[in-house]
This record gives structure tokens, C-alpha cells and sequence, in this order.
């Protein structure tokens, strides 16, 4: 178990390590010097000259690179070269915005998934099953942010139940704050909560074809009873792994979303990043939307050992 | 006295008939034989004694066990529940399946005692499953309950089974080809398992099995199905030594290795598809001794020795 971790935690560090490299080098890549679109075009060699000696951009890629990346761990994201503030607390601020939304999102999409996904599975020979499995295909085929603007026009347009935008921070005032954020929730989590339904379904199904599954009834448990003692953690791990990959993937549903409910997360000082070709912003913030992503990754990884005794081993 | 009553059992689909007009009766404490070849309708005969047919498969008929005041076909799910891995238990054939991988195996054990309500809490429910974990001759019991089943071997997985089945005491026990997926090392130890456990408790036995010799050294009597059907049924020594049906017959020469020129007997043929069994007697297209008789249902001809047999042409008494 502790061997484990430890090897998973190396593998977290070295995909990590990869991943700010790759990161970097992308971003340097790129057309267009930053002193240059500082300055504007008809800048002097002199003046570009001195402000990349400012920012630093002169020295050897090698330096620009231990410089920007030994400032992460603390997290010292540099200097934005357009608007000349500090990177680090503007991410910080945006990745609670979004971590709130995605963790909303997540849930919206298990409460929805789980128990329909069941159902789907233990219905599948009925019309209830089938119905479910329509509804989830439908929801499978609609965009996060179609979903958002269909929410807002019934819930905030049509209803005027909830705002139709905008954020509260939860310590300011919470129920402003839940009421700004059932909208986009929903609009991210019906989405996935479609897509999990799937899989959840197929996992159970599987699960229901399983010997042990009638060794419980064979003990005294009613079908119902057995799935849910019996059945439902070993249909976990499949659900799990689609949840994991789920998560990056509401990362990127996030950067829309937030733009359709006008929420200041990371996915709109991402767009903002790019529409200021303000690089280092843009450079700070994918690594970090990386360091979620493999965080989720070693998240899975554990609860896959924790779900199934199979995976543990000795040591 | 009788425990356990099965009539006119038919088992099928909507357009297939599996097991067609089974009837037989377990004493208690007997211990019964039920063989023939694959795809004869054995084991689906236990899952709906059971009721545990798989999903789109219907029995109809009588199942009736002492001490339950309605018939299993037809009950509700909660009245079946109620009943099975308490009074009716069922070994089957595949151990390395049929544990929940995600669970002690102690757990396991301790939860059918808890679900019947035969222990009064949980600690005296791990108690009792050490203990019978101990009965079944598992090594270091204690520890054996906290393992979970990927660290026991099939062998190991299957005493667990046994264990679970024999928990509340159960008055009829039907054991699946308990042994056939085991090493023969431990197969008869497996089995002496479940005759001991069976003996101690005064339990019923319906043992599944292709394995004739050990039919002839542990039941008392036998039923042989081919086609869904039973052929021959009585005392094991009547129908071993005198079988009257000639797919009793055909069986009982297949096992047989020491005879002939060295080379093994089988039965012409192959066991046809599930409900694609021929009208009227159903074993008559395999059959040497089949006439245009036999396209009529044979009727149940009672023999001697409170058996009997359904055939047209049996093959004589004395032969």
C-alpha cells in the first residue's frame, strides 16, 4: 500500500515536471515577441532591447524556464507583461471560483447519473429503461453551454426564479451564492450527469450478470437488496474511471460555461489571457488546469485501491 | 418425513420448454443424485427450485418445502428471500465467481446468519462464521475471515460456499457439481465437507453431478434427466445395477473404464440444443432401441423397489 502511493506520487511528479516543459515550451513557440506587443510596432530596437532585458525574455531559454518554474511551488506564476500585475493571486482567486462550479457540476451529475443509471440498468428489458437511456442520448448530444442558454432563458428570462449570471463568494453571502451557482451547476452537471448515466448503466448490467450477484440472493436478499450490498461497489470502479476523465473534461465545459453566466473562474482569465496575448497568464493558467487534471488522475488512482482489494498489495 | 415436494416442474421460455414435468421428493436427511449429461436440464431444475431462474426463464408447477406455508413457484421475491440461505441453500459450481471480490469473506459468511436473523448481533455473527470457517477446515479461520477471496485458492473459495450454505442449518441443500471445477486433489475432501456438514445438520441433499461414481458411494437415490426431462428414477443400487432405461443404460457403460477393448463406450450423438429435443421420447433420436413407438411421450412405468422409468422398450430387468 505505502509502495504504491509512493510510486504513484512519483508518477504524479514526473508528469507534472513533463507537463510545465511542455507547457513552456508551447508558449515560447509561439509567434510574437511580448516586448514587442508591449510596445506596439514602431518601438525602437532599443526600447524592445531594454524591455526584454525588464521581463527577462533576453536570457537563455534554459534560465526563462528554472526562473519560471522553480516560482510555482510558491506560487510565484511571474509578472504579467500587459497588465504588469502578479499572475499568482489572480489564479489563485479564479481557481476557487471554478473549483466550486466543477465540484457543483460533478455533483449535479452524480446525483443525476447514479440513481437513473440503476434504474436504466435494472429496467432494461422495460419501457422505463429505455426511456431513460433516450433521455440520456438526448443529453448526450447537447452542448454544456446550449444547455446554460436553455436554463437561463426558463430559470432567470422566463421564471425570474434565479439570476441569470454573475458570482458571490459562499463567505460573503451563501444563499446568493448557491443561487448563482444552481444555473451553471446544472448547465455542466445535466451534461455529464448524461453521459455518466451511460456508463453507469453498462457497469450495472455487468454487475447484475456477476455469479456473486446471485450467491446474495441465493443468501436472502431480494434483487433490489443484492445489487445495492453486493453490486454497487464493484460497479464503481468502472464509474469511477469515466468520472476521473469526466473532470477534465468539466474543466473545459467550465471555460464556457463561466463565459455564458459571465463568472470571473479560471476558464474566462484563460480567454482573457489569450484575447491580451498576455502569454505568461495564459502559460500559468493551463499548468494549472494540468496540475488539476493529474490531481484528479492519482485521485482515481486511489479510490480505485480503496474500492477493490484486488488492486492492494502486500508491501 | 418430507421436506422438500417438487410437481409437474416445467421450465422454458416464451417458445422454449427446458425442463418439462419434473417431480421428485426429498426426505429429510436423504441424500438424492441428480445426473445426466450437460444441457439436460440439471442445473436449471436447482436455479428454479431455487428461484433463481435466469432473466425471460419461467417455471411453473409445484414447489413445496415443509415448514413454508405457500409453494416457492410463483412466490413474491421477499417471500423467496426469506427462505433461501435459511431453510433452502444451494452450493454451485463455479467457487471463483461466486464470492463478492469487495468483501471479507468472514463478512460474507456472517451476513446470511444476520440476514435470517439466526445470530442476534453482528459480533456473534463473525463469531459463528470463524467458527464455521473452522468447521469447513479452513486454515487459521481468524485470519481466513479477514482475507479477501482473491487470496483463496478455488478450493478454499468453495469451503467458504459450503460454509455460507450450511450457516443457518438449512433443511435442504442443493449442491451444483460442487467439485467439478476443483483440483481432484481436494475434490474429495470438498465433498466429504458437504456430507459431513449435511449429516450434522439432518439436511436433505439433491447432489448434481456427472460424476457417477461418487453418486453410487453417497446417494441413496438417483434421478437421471436427459431432455429435460426424468428418465429414470430409484434407489441407487436398483438403477446402477438394473437400469431400465436406455439412456441409464448408455451412461452407466459410457463411465464404465474398465470394459471393452480398451477403448471408451459413449452415447451416439450429441445432447441436442436447449428445447430442441425431439416430440415424444425425447432421448429416441439417440436411442438404439427407438421405434416409430416412441414418437409418442412415453408414460412413467413404475419398477421394482419404489423406482421407475419412462420408456417404450426398456432394456430387460435382468440385463
Amino acid at each position: 500500500m505505502v509502495v504504491q502511493l509512493l510510486r504513484r506520487t512519483a508518477v504524479f511528479a514526473v508528469s507534472l515536471a513533463v507537463a510545465t516543459v511542455a507547457v513552456f515550451a508551447f508558449m515560447t513557440v509561439l509567434p510574437g515577441d511580448p516586448a514587442r506587443v508591449a510596445l506596439g510596432v514602431n518601438a525602437t530596437e532599443e526600447a524592445v532591447a531594454a524591455t526584454r532585458a525588464e521581463f527577462g525574455t533576453d536570457r537563455p531559454l534554459a534560465v526563462q524556464y528554472a526562473d519560471w518554474v522553480s516560482g510555482l511551488p510558491v506560487g510565484d506564476f511571474g509578472r504579467s507583461y500587459v497588465t504588469d500585475t502578479e499572475i499568482g493571486p489572480q489564479i489563485l482567486d479564479r481557481l476557487l471560483v471554478t473549483t466550486w462550479l466543477v465540484l457543483a457540476g460533478t455533483a449535479v451529475a452524480v446525483v443525476v447519473a447514479v440513481p437513473l443509471g440503476i434504474a436504466a440498468a435494472v429496467l432494461h428489458r422495460r419501457a422505463g429503461g429505455a426511456l431513460i437511456s433516450g433521455f440520456s442520448q438526448v443529453g448526450v448530444a447537447v452542448p454544456s453551454f446550449i444547455a446554460g442558454i436553455l436554463l437561463v432563458t426558463v430559470f432567470a428570462v422566463r421564471l425570474g426564479w434565479l439570476p441569470s449570471g454573475g458570482w458571490t463568494p459562499p463567505a460573503q453571502d451563501p444563499v446568493e451564492f448557491l443561487r448563482r451557482l444552481a444555473l451553471p451547476a446544472l448547465a455542466l452537471g445535466l451534461v455529464q450527469g448524461a453521459v455518466l448515466t451511460r456508463y453507469v448503466r453498462s457497469a450495472v448490467l455487468d454487475v447484475l450478470r456477476e455469479d456473486y450477484l446471485r450467491t446474495a440472493r441465493a443468501k436472502g436478499l431480494t434483487p433490489i437488496r443484492a445489487l445495492l450490498r453486493h453490486g454497487l461497489r464493484n460497479a464503481a470502479v468502472p464509474v469511477v474511471t469515466v468520472l476521473g476523465l469526466q473532470l477534465a473534461t468539466l474543466l473545459i465545459g467550465a471555460v464556457v460555461v463561466e463565459r455564458v453566466f459571465v463568472i470571473p473562474g479560471l476558464g474566462s482569465l484563460l480567454l482573457d489571457g489569450v484575447a491580451n496575448r498576455d502569454l505568461l497568464l495564459v502559460q500559468g493558467v493551463v499548468v494549472v488546469l494540468v496540475l488539476a487534471v493529474l490531481v484528479v488522475n492519482f485521485l482515481v488512482d486511489v479510490a480505485y485501491t480503496v474500492l477493490d482489494p484486488r488492486l492492494r498489495r502486500a508491501g | 418425513m418430507t421436506v422438500l415436494t417438487v410437481e409437474n416442474l416445467h421450465v422454458g421460455t416464451d417458445d422454449l420448454a427446458l425442463v418439462s414435468d419434473v417431480s421428485f421428493t426429498l426426505a429429510a436427511g436423504e441424500r438424492v443424485g441428480l445426473i445426466g449429461e450437460s444441457g439436460s436440464g440439471k442445473s436449471l431444475t436447482a436455479a428454479a427450485v431455487m428461484g433463481l431462474l435466469p432473466e425471460g426463464v419461467h417455471a411453473t408447477g409445484s414447489v413445496r418445502l415443509h415448514g413454508v406455508p405457500h409453494d416457492l413457484v410463483g412466490a413474491s421475491e421477499r417471500q423467496l428471500a426469506a427462505v433461501r440461505g435459511n431453510a433452502l441453500t444451494m452450493v454451485f459450481q463455479e467457487p471463483m465467481t461466486a464470492l463478492n471480490p469487495a468483501m471479507r469473506v468472514g463478512d460474507q459468511v456472517a451476513e446470511v446468519m444476520l440476514l435470517h436473523g439466526t445470530r442476534p448481533d453482528r459480533t456473534a455473527a463473525r463469531a459463528a462464521a470463524v467458527d464455521l470457517l473452522a468447521q469447513v477446515r479452513l486454515p487459521e479461520p481468524e485470519r481466513t475471515a479477514r482475507a479477501y477471496p482473491h487470496q483463496l485458492s478455488g478450493g478454499q473459495r468453495q469451503r467458504v460456499m459450503i460454509a455460507i450454505a450450511l450457516a443457518n442449518g438449512p433443511s435442504v441443500l442443493l449442491a451444483d457439481e460442487p467439485t467439478t471445477a476443483l483440483d481432484v486433489t481436494v475434490q474429495a475432501q470438498v465433498l466429504d465437507l458437504v456430507l459431513t456438514g449435511v449429516a450434522e445438520r439432518g439436511a436433505a441433499l439433491l447432489f448434481i453431478t456427472h460424476d457417477l461414481a461418487v453418486v453410487a458411494t453417497v446417494c441413496e437415490r438417483v434421478l437421471v434427466m436427459y431432455g429435460g426431462r426424468v428418465v429414470e428414477a430409484g434407489p441407487v443400487r436398483e438403477v446402477f445395477t438394473r437400469p431400465r432405461h436406455p439412456y441409464t443404460r448408455g451412461l452407466l457403460d459410457a463411465s464404465d473404464l474398465t470394459s471393452a477393448n480398451g477403448r471408451l463406450r459413449t452415447i451416439p450423438g450429441t445432447v441436442p440444443a436447449a428445447g430442441r429435443f425431439p416430440a415424444g421420447c425425447v432421448f429416441r433420436n439417440r436411442c438404439p432401441r427407438a421405434t416409430g413407438a416412441c414418437a409418442t411421450l412415453p408414460a412413467w412405468t413404475d419398477g421394482a423397489a419404489g423406482g421407475g422409468f419412462a420408456c417404450w422398450h426398456p432394456v430387460a430387468a435382468d440385463g
